[in-house]
């Protein structure tokens, strides 16, 4: 065996020749012990990369929907610390599922770096990504991280010109995240033509799995996004799904089934897009 | 930066010391290094300083003039006490140095729309009036907090001309609405410029800000030279985000015998917590594109701030700021909202200047250390607002109803 979990996963992915599905939920939402269930339950309901969000009280880059499951999160006590907690409880049933970490500097940087990175591996963590971290800003915790046996996955975005992306693919591993559009998260999606011409550019400049993401809500959408790319990150329709089920501003069973629900039904049309 | 200079910084990547820096998503990140180009080329340019001092003579009413404030510094018994007078620029604050700055760059790169965050509204009314003389559609976002207590500036927003939209997320006031044209501008880049109101930001802008606004200290300084035939000993000036105060210092930072001092805005008290002070409370972090003083807890999530000064109450300070306090070159003192009603009452009185409650806190630390300080000891603070927008404010402490 060779390689991250990310690696490994997406090898499989290629073998069987279809794309795969990322699945973007938030830690602790909508309280911590329901959101440990919902993350256990994603491969299950056919989820093959489990991307974490680490909550965070200014998300720059979101819109309203998975800044609610933020805020959520937080009131219900969720931190960096509660986080990597959940990862290492899903790790003790599920050794193959990649696990993502995704959000924002400022937890990562009050938690210390070096203390952020050990804890995280050992949890069992196999790539970050973020957000406030562009290349320029590299030696911040990509290095470590690479160092650490992280990977470190880039997100690309419309803007990110041809001269631009050898520096921001310079350190990038696991796969690329091509943001679809230039936004927030939970808005609208790009036509999938666009996204054809920017996912081939991409692959001129790396040999890395591409993933696609924003703006993608149903298994349309992300069949569509299936036949283009290597993988589709789906994330806003998943933490709205947790939001329909909540009664009161509470967590219920129905938060949990609904996402559950949501993602098998886009894991179907994410698995036959191509056949 | 030099071993022997204050003033140099930043270096090419944006850093103040280990603060500062680019923390922003890669969508903008193509955007920001553009504006980096365009504001290096602008700098070189005298015609682009002569649009900037054409605009500040004819229609921002500089230079501002420098008061001495005979009735406060007779009551106070001590130091001599000078206003520089930025709140009588048009527009009524120091912010308008900023956005004429900003609009000129925004034209040089050819930008058709213009958004800001405003937490007073100073700002947004200062970016309101220049897209409304550069013909520029406007939008500014504001929380609905600020909204409530600075409603005189969200009207005159909208009579210029300019959209205002409020932001409900978070703490409904000014980190949020930063958090909203941030969004705005990832979604918009191609056509928008982002007029950021203080010196915080991604570099270039704690840079370019301060750039636009040091105008006030150097015009401070030939003043005083003028009036007194020296420099003065103190310069003081409140801190929000601390556009106004790095105007102030800058030209004064390798001036080693006079000393700076920066006053943030305590709230409550600092030891209730409900606070705005970064440095005296908060600890290195990042948000808003830079590395900071910021108030946040053990989890490194960001802390509401609390000041009955709309302008005060942000969680975080510029980064040139955070490294001045850590190279001990400024002092950063704080003034709770109850100091700040007592300076704003006492200006008012004494002067016939209704201070706006930013300034007012760096008046209620004036008062804190002239009494006892020599008759031949200079003060130079920056009375960078007028009060007009904060009448409601004050009448609530009293229970008027306006
Ligand atoms: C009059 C006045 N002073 C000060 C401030 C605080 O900003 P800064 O610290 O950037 O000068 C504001 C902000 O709205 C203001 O309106």
């Amino acid at each position: 065996m060779t390689g991250t979990r990310i690696d490994r996963r997406f090898a499989d992915l290629a073998g069987q020749r279809r794309a795969g599905l990322a699945a973007f939920v938030t830690a602790g939402d909508p309280d911590p012990i329901l959101s440990a269930r919902l993350v256990a339950g994603l491969p299950g309901a056919g989820a093959d990369i489990i991307e974490i969000g680490m909550p965070f009280t200014d998300p720059m880059a979101d819109g309203p929907v998975i800044q609610a499951s933020s805020q959520r999160a937080l009131k219900a006590g969720m931190t960096l610390a509660g986080t990597i907690d959940l990862v290492r409880q899903v790790r003790r049933h599920d050794d193959d599922t990649p696990i993502v970490l995704m959000g924002y500097y400022n937890p990562i940087y009050s938690y210390g770096n070096d203390a952020f990175l050990e804890d995280a591996v050992d949890a069992g963590v196999d790539g970050l990504i973020l957000v406030d971290l562009p290349s320029e800003e590299d030696r911040e915790l990509c290095l470590p991280a690479v160092e650490a046996g992280l990977n470190w996955i880039r997100l690309a975005t419309p803007t990110t010109d041809s001269k631009r992306l050898p520096d921001v693919l310079a350190h990038a591993s696991g796969f690329v995240y091509y943001v679809s559009i230039t936004g927030i998260t939970g808005t609208h999606a790009a036509t999938s033509q666009t996204i054809a011409s920017a996912v081939d550019r991409l692959r001129r400049h790396t040999d890395l799995p591409v993933a696609v993401g924003f703006g993608i809500r149903n298994g349309e959408q992300a069949a569509g996004i299936a036949r283009i790319a290597d993988a589709v990150v789906v994330g806003s329709a998943f933490c709205q799904a947790v939001a329909d089920g909540l009664d009161n501003g509470k967590g219920t069973d129905a938060s949990i089934d609904n996402a559950l629900t949501l993602c098998e039904a886009i894991s179907y049309d994410v698995r036959k897009a191509r056949a | 930066m030099t071993d022997n200079s204050y003033a140099q910084g930043p270096d090419q990547d944006g850093h103040f010391g280990m603060f500062g820096g680019r923390y922003v998503a890669e969508t903008l990140m193509p955007l920001i290094l553009d504006l980096n180009r365009t504001w290096q080329e602008a700098r070189d340019d005298p015609e682009f300083w002569d649009a900037f001092h054409g605009l500040g003579r004819d229609y921002v009413g500089r230079p501002s003039p420098l008061y001495f404030a005979e009735r406060l510094t007779r009551h106070l018994g001590g130091a001599r006490i000078y206003f520089k007078r930025d709140e009588l620029n048009h527009t009524g604050s120091h912010k308008i140095n900023n956005t004429v700055g900003q609009i000129l760059l925004a034209q040089r790169m050819g930008k058709t729309r213009i958004i800001a965050e405003t937490g007073a509204g100073q700002h947004g009314v200062a970016t309101a009036t220049v897209c409304a003389r550069f013909n520029l559609p406007c939008v500014v976002y504001m929380g609905t907090k600020d909204i409530e207590r600075q409603a005189p500036n969200v009207f005159r927003m909208k009579l210029l001309g300019a959209e205002v939209r409020h932001v409900t997320s978070g703490s409904r006031s000014l980190k949020d609405a930063l958090n909203e044209a941030l969004r705005d501008w990832v979604t918009n880049v191609d056509s928008t410029f982002y007029i950021i109101g203080t010196v915080a930001g991604p570099h270039p802008y704690p840079e370019l800000v301060r750039e636009f606004q040091a105008i006030i200290g150097r015009e401070a300084k030939e003043q005083l030279m003028a009036v007194e035939g020296r420099l003065p000993d103190t310069v003081v000036a409140c801190i929000g985000g601390g556009s106004n105060a790095m105007g102030l210092f800058h030209p004064f930072l390798d001036d080693r015998t006079v000393d700076i001092i920066g006053v943030e805005a305590a709230g409550r008290g600092i030891e209730s917590g409900e606070h705005a002070a970064s440095i005296t409370g908060g600890r290195p972090g990042v948000l808003h594109g830079n590395r900071t003083y910021l108030l946040q807890d053990d989890d490194g999530q960001i802390v509401e701030a609390h000041s009955i000064s709309a302008g005060l109450d942000y969680p975080g300070i510029g980064p040139e700021h955070a490294w001045l306090a850590d190279q001990g070159r400024v002092s950063y003192v704080s003034a709770t909202d109850d100091e700040a009603l007592e300076a704003f009452h006492l200006c008012s009185r004494l002067e016939g200047i209704i201070p706006a409650l930013e300034p007012a806190h760096a008046l209620a630390h004036v008062m804190k250390i002239a009494p006892a300080l020599p008759d031949d000891h200079i003060i130079c603070m920056n009375m960078c607002g007028r009060g007009d927008k904060d009448v409601f404010t004050v009448a609530r402490t009293q229970g008027v109803d306006l």
